[in-house]
């Protein structure tokens, strides 16, 4: 009798014994959810946040430090004259549905990708492309028009994932990629799960055997859900005045990163008062940007002086060209004709960084004579209408978060109303050099223009604040892409 | 009763024709163009255009007015503009939510309601019902969307009985699923319970004094029996026609309390749909939720009738 209970307890517990190994689920809370799960036909970040890296993978991925690697091309040669990349490509690389990987995959993602009807937010990536071509599976070579010095990156970006032709039509709702996770559900308005792709190409990458994405707005209920487990990771919590609290319990790691958003202060540069540069960089000098991140952020924001994220290599502080002076504020605005005041105005979407910034800025430039009045504007309905596309404002204020997004300064017709056709050039030139040094010394010539020229007024690098339980390890705490990059991640214990 | 219920359809279908048409026309004025929206600051002008005619947004507003009306004699809701996908498919799921939701709010608050309005009533004055008036009172005063943040901070962070938000869907089971309605479904039930009890105590109260009553009591009937044989059916007139109004409440007041605690409802639905100017959604739900409030309407309307036979013939 009694070992027949023995028996049964050791049958019992050994049933118990997989409750005792390291976790292998993930749940990630992210405060938006994306409107489809495609990222090579639409613009929102939460789509690449769910998807990128897991789900889909790219001939180049950037990493954690925003640096380019190689992913389904495992090398390339580039001929001398920058315009042919021959890319070798990954063997035996699967999609989730079983079929192949191949250079076919390639030509058609990116053929996708350029035509005349796609909807792909980034073309740009793909306008230097003259032709493809496929001499043998494993290989493809892609000749270009024109030199392109960030062409390697920007195919580690969402907007150029391999997609197969076979299934890239439904991609939008069961998303099939060569990632380390395959597409299992989405409950709409609640939650997607992803669960380990038991074929991947890169055996043992990943040790996590579920992911699930919950989407959850409210930031009083983002910590609500970390707090009571139901979420183990926030990786861009939106409360930052309950971060600091989060910080101090052990419970959980909270780390504050960078993301790409720089928030900057728009300016009308078609209209008066801000085609005078010296009312642009009176009311620059008027911004004390630290006191401002500590208002609008919690004091978690790093303050610009350009436009440019310290994550990327290429970035130089220009905090220092137009620094925090409201003696020198006035006498540029005295010299401008508006020594006796001035009264501007400022759309302020509802985002809390973004009118409590407004409120803050009111405040400074008050200091310095000028009455700005804030109207509220709703993000994105009635912004998107009013100020990016009308252009009908004078100041306004939202975070710009593509990475190395800087050639919104050089387009035409973008909200600012800027012209500067040395910076344009620049730009343009940057863009196609391909010596990483030149380039680079291009890039700080041009955040050095934008720094003295204020186009905009730049206050600070929106941050990323991650929270998620102490036991986890391997997530990214910067944000040099839009990503929730979960290949890395495992549960301690 | 055959007329009425005629004469009811009648002005319900009328009705119906209305709002979809002043459903249209308002959205038309509604400022934000969805294929900007989507495309967000990353926008140009030859993606803007691509996408703009695949959504068929540049086709003129008559066409797009009688696609939609065609389409929803045909039962087809459209396709979602942001979700890609069908609507009705859309509004399956989260009715799925929303409809469990909002019965099992109906029902905590009838459950509430009723007994504790009759009680008060009984015996004006007492203990109860000086109990009952500031229990109600304090309920009338509390927005439900607050009572729901502090259900969260007690019930799930504080003591983790439940989640403190989401919804795993019905295939998780039964149990699970109704454990992440329970909260939310209080929290939606008790500011209308608060109403529906004073309602109920007063018009209990008020056939309590009539004519009838005191005959009853003269006759020798005893407490109990008269307020269940006497009192109770006739106050219930009353209670019916608030009942209706919260049922339409329960419907629309569900977008707060489904955005407190993240619960995939046609109100979260909405609610997203309105700041993603998905207008295709944002018209089919419009449309269900006013649909919704004139066929209830339409049954309380009913509902009078069969409980008070003198309203039948005055149709």
């Amino acid at each position: 009798m009694s070992k027949r209970i023995l028996a049964a307890a050791l049958i019992l517990s050994a049933s118990f014994v997989p409750a005792f190994a390291a976790k292998t689920s993930l749940v990630i809370g992210m405060p938006i959810e994306p409107p489809g799960l495609d990222p090579t036909i639409a613009a929102p970040v939460a789509i690449r946040e769910v998807t990128w890296a897991n789900l889909y993978e790219g001939l180049m991925r950037i990493d954690r430090d925003g640096k380019v690697q190689p992913l389904l091309a495992k090398s390339w040669d580039i001929a001398p004259d920058g315009l042919t990349y021959t890319f070798h490509l990954q063997t035996g690389v699967k999609f989730h549905d079983g079929s192949a990987f191949d250079s076919a995959d390639v030509k058609f993602a990116f053929d996708r990708a350029r035509a005349p009807t796609s909807t792909n937010a980034q073309k740009q990536i793909f306008a230097p492309i003259d032709s493809i071509e496929t001499p043998d599976p494993a290989t493809v070579v892609i000749k270009l028009k024109e030199t392109s010095g960030n062409f390697l990156y920007y195919l580690g970006w969402g907007d150029a994932v391999i997609v197969a032709p076979e299934t890239a039509e439904n991609n939008k709702a069961s998303p099939v990629g060569t990632g380390p996770f395959k597409f299992k559900s989405w409950t709409r308005g609640d939650r997607v799960e992803l669960v380990r792709n038991p074929d991947y190409w890169q055996k043992d990458k990943t040790k996590l055997e579920t992911v699930t994405f919950r989407f959850i707005n409210d930031p009083q209920a983002q910590v609500a859900a970390l707090k009571a487990g139901d979420v183990d990771a926030f990786p861009n919590l939106g409360a930052p005045e309950l971060f600091s609290e989060l910080k101090k319990d052990s419970r959980f790691t909270a780390v504050a990163g960078n993301t790409e958003g720089e928030i900057v202060a728009g300016m009308n540069n078609a209209k008066k008062p801000f085609d005078d540069v010296r009312v642009r960089r009176a009311l620059m000098h008027a911004v004390d940007r630290k006191a401002l991140v500590e208002g609008a952020y919690s004091g978690y924001g790093q303050p610009i002086g350009s436009f440019f994220s310290p994550n990327h290599p290429a970035f130089v502080d220009m905090t220092g060209v137009i620094p925090y002076d409201t003696e020198k504020a006035k006498a540029l605005l005295k010299e401008a004709g508006y020594g006796n005041g001035l009264s501007i105005t400022i759309k302020a979407p509802q985002m809390a960084y973004a009118s409590r910034s407004a409120e803050l800025l009111a405040a400074m430039f008050a200091e310095v004579g000028v009455d700005m009045k804030i109207i509220p504007t709703e993000f994105p309905a009635k912004w998107i209408e009013e100020v990016f596309k009308n252009k009908d404002y004078d100041v306004t204020i939202v975070a710009h978060t593509e990475p190395l997004d800087i050639d919104i300064f050089a387009r035409d017709n973008y909200y600012f109303n800027y012209k500067n056709d040395k910076f344009k050039a620049l730009i343009a030139e940057a863009g196609k050099t391909t010596d990483e040094k030149a380039r680079f010394a291009k890039y700080a010539e041009a955040q050095k223009i934008l720094a003295e020229d204020v186009p905009a007024l730049f206050l600070f690098q929106l941050p990323k604040l991650g929270v998620w339980n102490a036991k986890l390890k391997g997530l990214w705490e910067n944000s040099p892409v839009p990503a929730n990059d979960v290949t890395e991640v495992s549960w301690t214990d | 009763m055959l007329r009425l219920v005629i004469s009811r359809l009648v002005s319900l279908i009328v009705t119906l024709v209305a709002v979809s048409l002043a459903i249209f026309l308002i959205l038309e004025v509604l400022p934000g163009d969805p294929a900007a929206i989507m495309l967000g600051t990353a926008a140009r002008e030859d993606t803007l255009a691509a996408l703009r005619h695949e959504l068929g947004l540049d086709q003129p507003a008559l066409v797009r007015y009688l696609a939609w009306v065609g389409g929803l004699l045909h039962g087809d809701l459209g396709q979602s503009i942001t979700y890609k996908m069908p609507v009705s498919t859309l509004v399956g799921e989260r009715m799925a939510v929303t409809l469990p939701l909002s019965l099992l709010a109906i029902l905590i608050s009838t459950a509430l309601a009723l007994p504790l309005g009759v009680a008060a009533a009984a015996r004006r004055d007492g203990p109860v019902d000086r109990a009952v008036l500031v229990f109600s009172q304090l309920g009338v005063a509390v927005p439900n969307f607050w009572i729901g943040l502090l259900f969260i901070l007690f019930f799930a962070t504080w003591l983790g009985w439940f989640p403190a938000g989401g919804f795993p869907g019905w295939s998780a089971g039964i149990w699970p699923a109704f454990r992440a309605l329970l909260l939310p479904a209080v929290a939606l039930a008790l500011p209308q319970a608060a109403v529906l009890t004073r309602v109920t105590r007063s018009a209990t109260l008020e056939v309590i004094g009539a004519d009838f009553v005191r005959t009853a009591r003269a006759k020798g009937v005893d407490r109990g029996a008269t307020l269940r044989r006497h009192v109770v059916p006739n106050a219930l007139i009353p209670v019916t026609t608030i009942l209706g109004l919260q049922l339409s409440f329960f419907f629309g007041g569900a977008i707060l309390v489904e955005n407190v605690f993240n619960l995939p409802g046609l109100g979260r639905l909405a609610y997203q749909a309105l700041n993603q100017r998905d207008l295709v959604v944002i018209k089919d739900i419009v449309l269900i939720f006013s649909g919704l409030v004139i066929v209830i309407n339409f049954l309380v309307d009913i509902g009078y009738a069969i409980l008070d036979p003198r309203l039948r013939s005055r149709a």
